[in-house]
């Protein structure tokens, strides 16, 4: 029932886009139309899925104060959290590199499809922004961030595809001039996110 | 001062504003701007990370392999950002707290990538490092506005102290809102691209 809770919460309320605003360079440059929204969300979804739980597993059994105790009793007093931004960017850095080329060789067709969206991932802050909420909010165990990781990349998913239909259906209206593309693109998000907030306080 | 350098100083303020003109470092700007004194050293943060990572990536682009270059700057751009992180830990720790996790953001500001990716790999380290500061200037301005009106308009305050609540001025909640700052900045873009219409897309 937690990993229910926190898994739809991870979606509607904690929204990475409509609360936090991460993953907003990639958000408004590549949701010109459904298809290439759709293969970008789908690459988000699964990098998230992946890099969450093992930047978990690393700020809890090397990062925070006293983590490397495991390794014996002169390390308990070890901290290394000032470290964690440089180990979590190379981790997803490294991941984002093995991921493409484990597609390339398996699925030419997903890699088709995703290859060009993956590089572009590793620079975006919703990977980066999730582990660092991640570790602000102290999971339980590995379980719960991967469930948050999932939910917060279909919440991700879901807002970048909605705003491409949105700008599809819109490209046929009459927009004043200066507001053309990326201002009108702006106020719609903000009309999103007005909506999004519906959810807000919701629990399971 | 010629021409050139001129146009490195001037463009990132205006006519290829890293935020309402080219699109980057979204995420961080609007997260920042509830209020100016966040907003300001955000700013500031962002403004030493790209001028000196500029400067570093341009002094060692003659060593940089192609290929690896991207994890490269990456770790050139964490290293400033622990800097800033660890310095506003020592001396500002409460706008630390406040600021959370948008400071590590830093690292995927898309401004900071791009720069070091369009200028300082081909170009010495002095037009650079200005480069990296001047739009680092560009991003700030544009923070420090959204936050002005956020703050003037949602809590009636200026860098806290109270302006417009002290002339019985009703707070905007709605302007506290994350929402808000999307629409505001649509706000700005639509003002910038009636005077440079140049900038409008067809």
């Amino acid at each position: 029932m937690e990993y229910l809770s926190l898994f739809v919460k991870s979606i509607f309320v904690d929204n990475m886009i409509f609360s936090y605003f991460l993953g907003m360079c990639s958000y408004l440059a590549v949701s010109k139309n459904v298809k290439t929204a759709n293969g970008l969300g789908i690459a988000v979804i699964f990098v998230l899925f992946v890099t969450l739980p093992i930047n978990y597993l690393l700020n809890k059994y090397v990062l925070v104060p006293g983590a490397l105790s495991w390794l014996g009793e002169s390390f308990a007093d070890v901290d290394l959290s000032f470290l964690s931004f440089i180990v979590f960017i190379a981790v997803i850095a490294a991941i984002v590199q093995i991921v493409e080329m484990v597609v390339e060789k398996f699925s030419p067709s997903l890699y088709a499809s995703l290859g060009i969206f993956l590089p572009l991932i590793a620079v975006n802050c919703a990977i980066l922004g999730g582990s660092l909420f991640m570790q602000q909010k102290d999971f339980a165990n590995v379980g719960e961030s991967a469930v948050y990781a999932l939910g917060s990349g279909i919440g991700w998913y879901l807002a970048i595809v909605a705003l491409a239909a949105i700008r599809e259906k819109l490209s046929y209206s009459n927009v004043p001039a200066p507001l053309k593309g990326l201002g009108i693109t702006f106020f719609t998000v903000g009309l999103m996110g007005i909506a999004f907030m519906a959810f807000m306080g919701i629990s399971l | 001062m010629d021409k050139k350098m001129k146009e490195t100083i001037l463009n990132p303020l205006f006519k290829g504003n890293p935020i309402s003109v080219l699109v980057l470092g979204i995420c961080s700007s609007l997260a920042v701007t509830v209020e100016l004194k966040g907003a300001c050293v955000m700013a500031l943060s962002v403004i030493f990370v790209t001028g000196l990572s500029s400067l570093v990536c341009s002094l060692l682009r003659k060593t940089i392999p192609g290929r690896v270059r991207i994890v490269i700057q990456l770790v050139v751009v964490a290293l400033m950002v622990i800097l800033v992180d660890q310095l506003l830990k020592a001396f500002a720790y409460g706008i630390d707290k406040q600021l959370s996790v948008y400071i590590g953001l830093i690292i995927t500001n898309c401004i900071v990538m791009g720069r070091i990716e369009a200028f300082a790999l081909g170009n010495k380290p002095l037009p650079s490092l200005l480069d990296g500061i001047m739009n680092g200037v560009g991003y700030g301005m544009i923070l420090v506005v959204v936050a002005f009106f956020r703050e003037l308009l949602g809590s009636g305050t200026l860098f806290g102290f109270p302006v417009l609540s002290a002339i019985g001025y009703t707070n905007n909640g709605l302007v506290i809102l994350p929402p808000m700052a999307l629409i505001l900045l649509g706000c700005i873009i639509w003002v910038q691209r009636s005077i440079q219409k140049d900038l409008q897309e067809k």
